[in-house]
């Protein structure tokens, strides 16, 4: 037998196809290959910035998405006299659908817009679902980040300008040394993975800070396993041993870092802890040359870096990196003395410091490159400091997350290793002003005015108390309580906190709360029964209506959400809709390159659904909201696609920055072109800007990327970003809690202490909220969760090829560990926390911290759910820690219920939990809780074929 | 000829999108379909020719964890070939890749047994025994780009731990990659001669870390604050 006899496909039917992937956050560039319009194959698209050929697990499964049996077909109405959260629903046309929300809508914002809540999952198109809640005049809106990332994104944008998420990206060409930071199969997917191959090929060094061995850190040439919650203090131990040897980077700290700048020492006395600035407002610096205090944002200017020093009108004043050194220098943070408490040996942590700063200052990295700085001076030649960093989950979902981010970003500005090459470098449309030039809407007036958008977005960055999102009083005027004197830097907003302040009328009632593509009832929920409980809570003032008396779901998908709804809006899948992730919001862009993509319709659509995004353009139209609607009243936009290529931000800065112009030829900026979306296709489905040399590193303070970058509206203006180790905007809101703040200031003792303890405008580490409430003793493990990799951030898990990878989840435990206390693989045991306790399966295993526990989240499904037989293995065997974590911190006397979440940022505090392990007694097998199985929807007369045999070959068996 | 995979265990991160890019190609592939059990019940399973087995090595704290994926190794000498009562199974002499002629296989899973890889499945449906075909319908395929034509898990590889070649041509990468990184047979002592080479996880380099820096600057600190470093 020869080639020759081999069955080689027949392509005559076939077609190829770019798009974008949307299995996942990452964004891939993919090849689609269609046959009779069914998905015969998907691929990475090779000439892709993110993903350049490859393709992850999900990425490839994406076929049996398409194919999904779980896929809604049509609106849905919750039948009438049947209960929310049944599983009773009747079938209803569009246009019904959409009648019934545009009344309901229509009557809300012409008397109290905030009376809308929308909240959004895992999209990607905030810019579009931003403006759109701009437009309706509710402050109620933010997507997911606030359970899943926050924390680094603001500790980023409060420090360096650009952030660990989705803003930055480490430098794989030219790294020699990564550090990764609780990270697991999270963001971003292939890039990582993709780069991880470019340090280990190049001989680098890849350090796993984390308390789990799986998945990248498998990889690793060394593997610290931490205790979770402890990243911050062994970061502060690192900058204890820099600073102790005098291991940074001087150059680098003068020219682009707060470290010279002066603060006002008056302690217990307005003013105490600012910058000394002059009367334009400038920073001040003292000038060893010129013997006097100069403006820190000068350009020849000669800092002192340490010391103390005296005003001009006698307040007492210190250096910024003086204030550093005695903090840091202080033998609390000596490596022996944090060792214990973070699980890592001293000589670890002191060897990590070392290694770095061999790394950064010993093998640094030149590269002859032409630039000019900020302030116009020429240099020939870019340095870089080629130790790459990255962080996420593990440091992110810990109440005190923010600090220990920003701990890390402190070890990277000592190196002086960012933006530069072989380390942590800046995605474009970031760096940006720390923090970005964007306060939420606070106009207490606005907010409340019918049948107006709001003046700002509902999301930014406060610098100060005046910018919290408060009435007069100081009471919260969002539903989840974000920009409050609880969690006043909250630039995601608190969408874990939605439904349980919308049950509890607290703030305020609200009359309808529309989700898309967020598990809220499920595995996106803190307390998954009790929020259950909440979404069918009658209103005993209102008899009839629930305590949240209209909830719209919003998906593709038959979820356990879906389940509690009150109107059904089915969506399209990412091969059926045009969509496009937009330098506006979360664009794909890489250090080298701005870039944004698009998706448009692959396959037919074969059911009554409609993308959620032609939804949203059809309520603006019909709710006339300003930007959606000519001053007669008409619609300014067809439709989506259209919306897109004309609506304009800015003249000339629209939703995709590719072949703009009207003849497609201008970048970045230009009027609409009709033919945009053509060019798009055209080009595989992306665009990217590559940067020239010049402008690729240093950004911060690169002034012909700046001026680009001011041009086309991802800066205000072309000024240098200083990098603010020492924060003065947490310092202001530290002031409002010592009752020092000449501006609003809290009333309740709580936020007060609150502002004074995590305020510090220097990084710093305490203990997780939640464990400083929970005796250890009673507690000794800690308990977490991650995603595999093979369904990271992926919306799929009923994913019929995935699933037979993992349709199960156990709990993991050190094997040692779990010998000691009679324990063996398989055993089911009783999991228990302060909020709840939970059966489930155990497996033992090497790599995990000793006193951790952890598992696969959102594998347990609800049965019946997602398309899955009742009996499926996710309903049965698989769990949730979910059931253990509270939303609220455990009570404590004379305090109303705050939040689990971090207390400057509002980042839910998933992995601050502690439970105590005991073995299940004989007999007592099978998950628990158990839930009742979800009714098919009307459309499914829930059978399933026990076989499948998906196939797209013409001449198959 | 001898074509076959070179696994680079060094980066393999245990993602898994090698297994599901060969079941996505070979769903549609020369042997198609791959029949899934139980899709959406209470245990799903299903035809898969790759498959990655996740062990650990050494205890806690020196524990390391090593990702193994594991497909026909296309054997010099193979015994799923030799036990094959109807001659389905064949090893092809212009290139070494072992197939199953799924118009003369029974299903009698002899080959299954003689097998130590674990390499073959039975779809149940088909009756017929199915295994890694190296994509034989890719790289022979002329109407794809030129350097797509590689088995659907080579491409996809993100960490691009797996590679693709004639390990007969000793300056083929395969074989040079193999010769450098002193890649070996798994359970050669079997005799099979598998064709497929795994790359042992390589050991860093140690980083100096003595004489770094000048300790005592916590006394220093007073002095320093008149160290001239200019914008």
């Amino acid at each position: 037998m020869s080639a020759a006899t081999i069955k080689i496909e027949n392509h005559e039917q076939q077609e190829v196809k770019f798009t974008t992937c949307y299995m996942c956050a990452c964004r891939c560039g993919i090849k689609v290959t269609l046959e009779a319009g069914k998905v015969r194959f998907i691929q990475g698209n090779r000439n892709h910035p993110t993903n350049q050929g490859v393709l992850c697990a999900k990425g490839s499964a994406g076929i049996m998405k398409q194919y999904s049996r779980a896929k809604l077909s049509k609106p849905l109405m919750r039948k009438p006299g049947t209960h929310r959260g049944a599983g009773e629903f009747v079938e209803i046309e569009w246009e019904q659908a959409l009648d019934i929300l545009t009344d309901r809508l229509d009557l809300i914002r012409s008397t109290d817009p905030s009376k809308l809540a929308f909240f959004t999952g895992r999209d990607q198109m905030q810019a579009l679902t931003g403006l759109w809640a701009q437009q309706f005049g509710t402050p109620n809106w933010a997507a997911h980040g606030g359970f899943c990332s926050v924390n680094m994104a603001a500790a980023g944008l409060y420090t360096i300008g650009f952030s660990f998420w989705e803003f930055g990206a480490p430098d794989w060409d030219y790294a020699k040394y990564f550090v990764m930071w609780g990270v697991a199969e999270d963001h971003s997917s292939n890039p990582i993975k993709i780069g991880l191959e470019k340090l280990k090929r190049h001989g680098g060094k890849f350090v796993s800070i984390n308390p789990v061995r799986t998945g990248y850190s498998a990889i690793a040439d060394e593997w610290i396993p931490i205790k979770p919650g402890m990243d911050g203090l062994l970061a502060l131990s690192v900058v204890h041993v820099l600073l102790s040897r005098e291991l940074f980077d001087w150059e680098f700290l003068v020219r682009y870092t707060n470290a010279p700048w002066m603060v006002v020492q008056t302690p217990g006395k307005m003013g105490d802890g600012l910058f000394l600035r002059d009367e334009a407002g400038n920073p001040l610096v003292w000038d060893l040359e010129k013997q006097t205090f100069v403006s820190a944002l000068d350009a020849d200017i000669a800092p002192a870096v340490f010391g103390e020093f005296v005003a001009p009108d006698g307040r007492p004043l210190k250096t910024s990196m003086q204030l550093m050194a005695e903090r840091y220098l202080d033998e609390r943070y000596a490596p022996e003395n944090v060792a214990a408490e973070c699980g890592v040996p001293a000589e670890a942590i002191e060897r990590m410091a070392l290694e770095m700063a061999h790394v950064a200052f010993k093998e640094t990295v030149e590269l002859d490159i032409e630039w000019t700085d900020i302030w116009g001076r020429k240099h020939d030649k870019v340095i870089g400091r080629p130790v790459a960093m990255y962080a996420m989950r593990g440091i992110s979902a810990h109440s005190n997350g923010f600090h220990a981010c920003r701990a890390i970003h402190l070890i990277q500005m000592l190196l002086g290793a960012l933006d530069g090459p072989g380390n942590f470098r800046a995605r474009a449309p970031y760096p940006k002003p720390i923090p970005p030039h964007q306060v939420p809407e606070n106009n207490i007036d606005i907010i409340h005015a019918p049948n107006t958008p709001l003046s700002r977005p509902p999301l930014g960055f406060p610098t100060r108390p005046e910018d919290l999102v408060i009435d007069h009083d100081g009471n919260p005027l969002r539903i989840d309580k974000a920009y409050s004197w609880e969690t006043p830097i909250a630039s995601h907003g608190l969408m874990h906190m939605v439904i349980t302040n919308a049950t509890n009328h607290d703030p305020y009632a609200i009359d309808t709360l529309i989700l898309f593509m967020a598990n809220m009832a499920w595995n996106s929920s803190m307390n998954t029964k009790s929020v259950q409980q909440m979404l069918v809570e009658e209103d005993p003032e209102e008899p009839g209506q629930y305590k949240i008396p209209f909830l719209v779901m919003v998906d593709a998908f038959h979820s356990e959400t879906v389940n509690f709804a009150d109107l059904v809006l089915p969506d399209t899948t990412y091969l059926e809709r045009h969509d496009c992730i937009s330098l506006l919001d979360r664009p794909i862009s890489e250090p080298d390159a701005a870039a944004d993509a698009i998706r448009y319709p692959l396959v037919e659509l074969d059911r009554d659904v409609k993308p959620w995004q032609e939804v949203l353009v059809e309520l603006a139209s019909r709710l006339k909201f300003p930007a959606f609607t000519h001053k007669d009243g008409t619609r300014k936009f067809k439709n989506y696609p259209d919306f897109i290529v004309n609506y304009e931000r800015s003249p000339g800065v629209g939703f995709l920055a590719g072949w703009r112009g009207k003849d497609g030829d201008k970048s970045l900026k230009g009027e609409p072109n009709p033919k945009q979306w053509e060019k798009y296709i055209e080009n595989e489905s992306f665009f990217a800007h590559h940067w020239p040399d010049n402008m690729k590193y240093n950004r911060f303070a690169n002034k012909d990327y700046l001026e680009v970058a001011a041009d086309v509206g991802f800066v205000g203006k072309a000024e240098p970003i200083i990098m603010q180790f020492y924060s003065e905007p947490l310092q202001k809101f530290r002031l409002a809690g010592q009752g020092l703040y000449d501006g609003p200031q809290p009333k309740n003792q709580t936020d007060r202490d609150r502002l004074v303890k995590y305020f510090d405008p220097l990084p710093l580490w305490y203990q997780p909220l939640e464990q400083q409430r929970v005796n250890e003793a009673d507690y000794p493990f800690y308990a977490l969760t991650q995603r595999p990799m093979m369904m990271y951030h992926s919306w799929d898990s009923q994913n019929v090829w995935l699933r037979q990878i993992l349709a199960q989840n156990y709990m993991y435990m050190n094997r040692g560990k779990a010998e000691r206390m009679g324990l063996a693989d398989d055993d089911w045991i009783w999991v228990e926390s302060h909020n709840g306790k939970i059966r489930c399966q155990l497996k033992t295993m090497e790599g995990c911290e000793e006193n951790t526990v952890w598992t696969w989240n959102a594998i347990g499904k609800q049965g019946g759910a997602w398309g899955l037989k009742p009996e499926a293995s996710e309903a049965k065997k698989g769990f949730l820690l979910n059931h253990l974590i509270s939303e609220l911190l455990p009570e404590k006397q004379g305090e109303r219920r705050v939040t689990n979440s971090d207390p400057v940022t509002g980042q839910a505090a998933w992995f601050d939990l502690r439970v105590k392990i005991y073995k299940a007694a004989a007999g007592e097998v099978g998950t628990w809780p158990e839930f009742p199985a979800i009714k098919p929807l009307p459309h499914d007369d829930g059978e399933r074929p026990n076989v499948l045999r998906y196939s797209t070959r013409s001449d198959a068996e | 000829m001898r074509l076959g995979l070179v696994i680079d265990l060094d980066v393999c991160v245990g993602c898994h999108a090698c297994a599901v890019a060969c079941k996505e190609w070979n769903a549609s592939g020369t042997t198609a379909p791959l029949t899934d059990y139980e899709p959406y019940g209470a245990e799903p399973s299903g035809v898969w020719f790759n498959r990655i087995r996740h062990y650990e090595v050494g205890e806690y704290p020196h524990n390391k964890t090593i990702n193994f994926p594991m497909s026909c190794m296309h054997c010099e000498d193979a015994a799923c070939v030799t036990v094959c009562p109807t001659g389905a199974s064949y090893k092809r002499a212009e290139d070494g890749i072992v197939l199953v002629d799924q118009d003369k296989c029974m299903g009698c899973n002899l080959c299954s047994w003689a097998c130590p890889y674990g390499a073959r499945e039975l779809d149940r449906e088909s009756g017929t025994m199915k295994k890694c075909t190296l994509c034989v319908d890719r790289i022979y395929d002329t109407k794809l780009p030129f350097e797509e034509r590689q088995p659907a898990c080579v491409l996809t590889c993100p960490t691009h731990a797996r590679m693709f070649g004639d390990l007969d041509d000793p300056e083929s990468a395969v074989s040079q990659r193999v010769r450098e990184r002193e890649g070996y047979q798994l359970m050669p002592e079997l005799g099979y001669n598998p064709t497929n080479h795994y790359l042992p996880p390589r050991t860093a380099t140690p980083i100096p870390t003595e004489n770094m820096g000048k300790p005592g600057f916590k006394d220093r600190l007073k002095s320093l604050a008149n160290k001239i470093v200019k914008r």
